[in-house]
């Protein structure tokens, strides 16, 4: 299934959120995700279904004035 | 003592985080400048990346309150949901809410800001707006539900220094009881000094700071002006006069001819 992550299209196996940062090699507790510009919270993504075509946002904390 | 959101701060500087030569010169930047608050922001990660953790583990152990921005967003959409996005990462309800109008002075667009501030603060937010000195934005902000306001004193990183003084001094007496942080545009502790003796409660600095030739000296410097001029305002200021007035007690001049 093809998904843009990050701005970047990919080919992924993963059909939930939480196993495609898992398959991506996103892991740690200080991301953030959205589907398709909504919010899906951290407690959301185990039951987060992909489809084709879905744009994630992976977001992570940065330097900020 | 600075009360935001019913949270009360010591230091009335609050400190960004962006462009310092190193991590480790952030962070005595930190402890140099007393803040109790600094401001962080959200970007992409990279795929297997961990420079995020990073600095997520070193802002959290300095052990200061963290207000996340939505600085680089430009409509109310991309604003909210960056602002849902921090509150789920970083845990707070704190936003420093940016909507940017103008790619040349970062302007806010300030019609976006009062309609995503109106969002946020309906959704649990205790919103921060960046915004100008226009005294009807402002209570635009406040009727939305904005509890603190952020002015600039000039453009981003510009280093200027307050342009407008009449604005900002209307600013400040038109709503008293307001929470005003000078955000963006101060350059050197003079300009934080200025702003604080006009009766503002607090400055949010960056570019001034990481960008000085001594960053952890600067900071240090900065917290010295800042809490100079909230001290000046406190012990209520001379007036500015048209003639000389001897301060020499006159009675007793001894007469020599």
């Amino acid at each position: 299934m093809k998904l843009i992550v990050n701005g970047e299209t990919r080919d992924v196996a993963a059909h939930f959120l939480d196993a495609l940062l898992t398959e991506l090699q996103f892991e740690g507790d200080w991301l953030a995700t959205a589907l398709n510009g909504e919010l899906v919270r951290s407690t959301e993504r185990p039951e987060c279904l992909l489809k084709e075509g879905d744009r994630v946002e992976i977001l992570t904390p940065r330097q900020g004035g | 003592m600075l009360t935001l959101y019913g949270i009360e701060l010591a230091s009335h500087l609050l400190l960004g985080t962006a462009q310092y030569p190193s991590p480790a010169i952030l962070m005595e930047a930190i402890k140099a400048s007393g803040t109790g608050v600094a401001t962080v922001s959200l970007r992409r990660e990279t795929a297997g990346g961990s420079s995020g953790d990073r600095f997520w583990s070193l802002i959290r152990s300095s052990g200061v309150r963290i207000l996340p921005n939505t600085a680089g967003c430009h409509t109310v959409k991309e604003a909210v949901l960056t602002a849902q996005m921090a509150r789920d990462l970083f845990a707070t309800d704190w936003i420093k809410l940016e909507v940017i109008g103008n790619h040349d002075t970062l302007q806010p667009d300030v019609f976006a800001l009062v309609e995503a501030a109106r969002v946020l603060t309906d959704d649990g937010f205790k919103v921060f707006p960046y915004t100008t000195d226009d005294l009807v934005v402002a209570e635009r902000l406040i009727g939305a539900g904005c509890e603190v306001l952020m002015p600039w004193c000039a453009p981003i990183g510009s280093a200027q220094g307050p342009l407008n003084l009449h604005a900002l001094r209307s600013l400040r007496g038109h709503f008293p009881d307001i929470p005003m942080i000078v955000d963006a545009g101060l350059g050197r502790p003079s300009h934080a000094a200025t702003v604080m003796e006009l009766g503002f409660d607090a400055i949010l600095l960056n570019t001034a700071v990481a960008k000085a030739g001594d960053p952890v000296a600067m900071a240090h410097a900065f917290a010295k002006a800042t809490e100079a001029g909230h001290a000046a305002h406190r012990a209520g200021m001379l007036e500015p006069r048209d003639v000389a007035v001897p301060s020499t007690p006159v009675i007793g001049t001894a007469v020599f001819s």
